[in-house]
């Protein structure tokens, strides 16, 4: 086991720690009455978590590709089923994001949430720790019951704090996402009893017949396409994101989608890596055209969420689209997009969130022509929109260089028509942009953003321009993980 | 010699400083119209630091940060930096003090949002002059098109937001659409996004799939909508509907000149004259910006309304600069460059002119303005003498353009283009001497007085007298310039 797992080297088990302390964070909050108190018990776990996450990435060393900060307890014996956790250059990352997010989650939720504040909290942490759970699970099991413990919670931020059609959406998402996962399970299973054992490490770049990877390559790819979600299963997402509290939007979209394209890389990849490459075409060829169609039609929406849906779609086809370009800028271009496009459209959800809390509307219309009366929320609004089509200077942008750079050495054709989505994200997000600042001329009395809106904003943004200036601290985090991981897959490329 | 140095994000700094404290300063009017005064002061006198350096042949580079390997976001000052560094940077001066006379005048509304994105434009243009690569290019090149948006839709009218939104269509839509390709095409064929040392030897090795080079140049070409090359010109004439000192510093200078140079820039630096030269590129692109040259020429002929004149005059003028490159040799390059100076100079004279008709007597059209010479004679004579430079008669700017140009495509031995120069000599003094000629020899001087019209403030009057005179100053002593581009040839 110590050939791809590095021991923890600090005095306590900090990943144990992060996944559990939203649950500490759950068990006072059971016993509390008050509204407010429980809401300071939310946001003061969610923020330990978040300095105990930084802290990892400071312990992190980016030098190895193995495995670490690892914790391993045996727990079933007979199966080789055993409680190991350890993280990756790729994962740390998707940590910092989840518990970044999730105290900005609480903070919107504030004054948003008037019913069953208790439960909506506890529902949020136990998101947390699933979330986390997921990221840093080094084992089947173990990961699977995290992976479908996201999924109560979640349904029931949709289908209880939901929006008029909640019923369906929540529903939908719980379907669509359930089928996803039993055939992640049956993937499981079949690789258990080719191995003998869950250790995912254990079950990663071995030879398995070039049949055996198919099969089990497209049960993955059913079930990741379905979280990511990739043309053409994403019909769930627009439903989910526009139904759900603005909370839940913004764990969908930051963290949620990310499971899909994380489990690509993490399973897909170093499992099946022939079938994989044999597949790549066909992969490729869904990323663009959920580019270019989620471009058009973003360009036809009235309803703010609905476009910030639909432009995730696209968003996650330039994740998917670096993953199987198979070349290290387009790994890590997948692994930046991954991050920027939990920051930029996580917060383009909350800045939603914000001004449905005094219009209580979503049309794009009901919001527009704010530029004059909450200049401050337009500002904001404003960096997180031209972030998303990639305005060079954001964090996006660098992202999509990376992805574009690698599709264009790929093929010039998938290049280029990658470029047609780019100039469709600008045209809608410019269109939204000028509709919210200038869009009407009429005076209504809406207060700008209070204090509370932009302590959670803020983070949000300073990392939209730092990482659009200074990206190489956080690919030097993922550089050897990713760099290991190309070079396995070259050697089983046949 | 290579000197390593900050000094190049010094003016960037200064006009991002600028803009915030014109943000801070938005309940001050006199405070922030300050700041907008001081900024461009300063910001010009930290490019004018940089002058003695460069005159000497160094080159001043600096890297913020890397962004990819071959990628960094990085600056660079040479001599074809520092030509579109002082232009923008000196004329912001003129524009500030002409803004103030302007915006007040005429109680236009939003003005801090006016005169922070004028900032920032400049802030472009500034990054644009001194990048050291097509990162920091692209970056800067963007920054201007999203903040001279709310410049030319200022209005917020139908008129304004229909002019906005095809400037957004056209610069935008190019840039992410060719100018974006292009750039990763270089970035895939040869591994750098940065400039060459030389301008000879471009990034591309021998090597290079010349299928794929031309694709790339072509994509570049028209990628720079801001250069406003035919057909990707249409932009420019509906920009008009901004403020006038938006289309005198911005839609005259700083922006299409953010376009010329990126243009120049790239044939020089990412492409380098050897190879354009070997693949007949150069010569191409010359022939096909010659069309440019004459057809916007002749549609300026038709235009009765003098901003939309001026316009089509810059389209027109701004492909001699791409001309002047593409020739490839010493004189044509040179007189290329050295048309970014004489025509920011004289053309910001000529708007600054219809700026101070439009304050001062509401009119636009060219026919309604017969005998206006008498009311306002100042202005009229800066007109008389910038249109002359337009035309290229000596002794002004326009002139010594002109003669490098023809000198140029002589040297090459290329008749075609000297007839399309002399052509387009032709076209520029039939549409602008008629204007001149109708300002003071017809009409009355008396009709004017009854309307109680005479000069506009002297905020105005005054930038657009002393650019006048500059442009004299240029066709006089045309050596400062031209030794400093002379740099380029090492």
């Amino acid at each position: 086991m110590e050939k791809y797992l590095i021991m923890n080297p600090l005095d306590f088990p900090i990943l144990s720690t992060i996944i559990f302390l939203p649950l500490l964070g759950i068990a006072l909050i059971l016993f509390m009455r008050g509204e407010g108190a429980i809401k300071v018990t939310a946001l003061i776990t969610s923020i330990a978590t978040l300095f105990l996450s930084l802290a990892l990435y400071a312990h992190f060393d980016p030098q190895t590709p193995l495995f670490q900060f690892g914790e391993s307890l045996s727990w079933i014996p007979r199966y080789r089923i055993s409680y190991t956790l350890g993280i990756d250059g790729i994962t740390i990352l998707l940590i910092v994001l989840t518990a970044l997010i999730t105290p900005a989650c609480v903070l919107c939720s504030w004054t948003a949430i008037t019913d069953r504040v208790k439960e909506f909290m506890i529902c949020v942490l136990l998101m947390e720790t699933a979330m986390i759970g997921v990221f840093c699970s080094l084992d089947f099991i173990l990961f699977y019951v995290f992976w479908e413990a996201m999924l109560i919670p979640m349904y029931l931020l949709i289908a209880v704090w939901g929006g008029p059609k909640r019923d369906y959406a929540s529903i939908k998402f719980f379907i669509y996402t359930l089928f996803g996962s039993v055939f992640l399970l049956v993937a499981i299973i079949a690789l258990y009893l080719v191995n003998g054992t869950f250790s995912i490490p254990e079950a990663m770049f071995r030879n398995y017949t070039f049949n055996f990877q198919v099969w089990v390559f497209l049960a993955f790819a059913i079930a990741f396409a379905i979280k990511v979600p990739m043309f053409p299963f994403h019909t769930w997402l627009p439903a989910a994101h526009t139904e759900a509290p603005t909370a839940g939007s913004v764990l969908l979209a930051s963290i949620l989608l990310k499971m899909g394209t994380y489990g690509f890389l993490r399973f897909a990849l170093p499992i099946t890596p022939a079938a994989s490459f044999t597949f790549a075409p066909y992969v490729v060829a869904l990323s663009v055209i959920a580019i270019v169609y989620g471009g058009f039609v973003c360009l036809s929406q009235t309803d703010m969420k609905k476009l910030i849906a639909y432009s995730s779609v696209a968003h996650m086809g330039f994740v998917t689209l670096g993953i199987f370009t198979f070349t290290q800028l387009g790994f890590e271009g997948a692994m930046l997009q991954m991050i920027n496009h939990g920051i930029t459209t996580g917060a383009l959800f909350l800045s939603v969130g914000i001004v449905y809390e005094r219009t209580h509307s979503r049309e794009i219309y009901d919001n527009s022509g704010l530029g004059r009366i909450m200049p401050v929320y337009v500002g904001f609004f404003g960096l997180f929109a031209i972030s998303s089509f990639g305005f060079p200077g954001t964090n996006n942008f660098v992202g999509e260089l990376y992805v574009l750079v690698s599709a264009f050495a790929w093929s010039r054709t998938a290049g280029f028509l990658a470029v047609v989505g780019a100039v469709l994200a600008a045209a809608y997000m410019l269109r939204l942009l000028k509709a919210i600042a200038w869009g009407r001329e009429d005076k209504r009395a809406l207060r700008d953003m209070n204090l509370r809106e932009i302590i959670y904003l803020l983070p949000l943004g300073v990392f939209v321009l730092w990482v659009g200036i200074f990206p190489r601290p956080l690919v030097r985090m993922m550089e050897n993980t990713l760099g290991h991981l190309l070079r396995q897959l070259q050697g089983f490329s046949h | 010699m290579v000197i390593e140095t900050a000094q190049p994000l010094l003016p960037i700094a200064i006009v991002l400083v600028v803009s915030v404290l014109i943000l801070l300063s938005r309940e001050r009017p006199n405070v922030r119209e300050f700041w907008s005064i001081a900024g461009a002061v300063l910001t010009f006198a930290s490019v004018a630091m940089m002058v003695p350096a460069v005159w000497q042949g160094h080159r001043l580079v600096y890297t913020l940060s890397s962004i990819a390997p071959g990628i960094s976001l990085n600056f660079r000052v040479d001599a074809l930096s520092l030509v579109f560094g002082i232009v923008s940077s000196f004329l912001w001066i003129f524009a500030s003090v002409y803004n103030i006379g302007y915006m007040r005048t005429l109680k236009e509304h939003a003005q801090t949002r006016y005169y922070l994105c004028f900032a920032v434009a400049i802030l472009g243009a500034q990054g644009v002059s001194y990048s050291g690569g097509l990162f920091s290019l692209y970056l800067f090149y963007e920054i201007i098109t999203l903040f001279t948006y709310p410049l030319v839709a200022h209005h917020q009218d139908a008129e304004g937001y229909a002019g906005g939104k095809k400037y957004l269509v056209y610069l935008m839509g190019t840039s992410k659409g060719l100018l974006l390709p292009a750039v990763i095409l270089t970035y895939v064929m040869t591994g750098t996004l940065d400039f060459s040392d030389t301008i000879t030897s471009g990034v591309f090795s021998g090597g290079a799939d010349s299928f794929w080079v031309t694709v790339t140049y072509v994509l570049f070409i028209f990628g720079f909508g801001k250069a406003a090359i035919m057909p990707f010109h249409n932009w420019l004439p509906s920009a008009m509907v901004a403020p006038t000192p938006v289309s005198a510093l911005l839609h005259a200078v700083a922006v299409v000149k953010a376009g010329v140079f990126c243009i120049s820039r790239v044939m020089l630096s990412t492409f380098g004259t050897a190879l354009l030269q070997d693949s007949g590129l150069g010569l191409l692109t010359a022939y096909f910006v010659s069309f440019t040259i004459l057809a916007a020429s002749i549609i300026a002929l038709t235009k009765d309304d003098l901003k939309a004149r001026l316009a089509y005059s810059t389209v027109s003028q701004l492909s001699y600069i791409i001309l002047g490159v593409a020739l490839l040799d010493k004189s044509g390059v040179l007189g290329g460059i050295l048309h970014i100076v004489n025509h920011g100079f004289s053309k910001i004279t000529l708007f600054f002119c219809a700026g101070a008709i439009f304050v001062a007597s509401h009119r636009k059209k060219i026919s309604d303005m017969a005998g206006i010479g008498y009311a306002m004679p100042f202005t009229m004579g800066a007109f008389a003498i910038a249109s002359l430079s337009m035309i290229g008669v000596p002794p002004v700017a326009g002139f010594v353009t002109k003669w490098y140009l023809l000198n140029g495509a002589l040297e090459i031995g290329n008749l075609p283009i000297v007839i399309v120069l002399m052509a387009s000599t032709i076209l520029n003094a039939g549409y602008f001497v008629p204007i001149t000629f109708k300002a003071f020899f017809t009409g009355n001087a008396k009709k004017w007085q009854q309307e109680g019209i005479g000069e506009a403030p002297r905020t105005m009057v005054i930038p657009l007298v002393i650019a006048a005179l500059i442009s004299v100053g240029l066709g006089l002593f045309p050596d400062v310039f031209s030794t400093l581009i002379g740099r380029l040839f090492g």
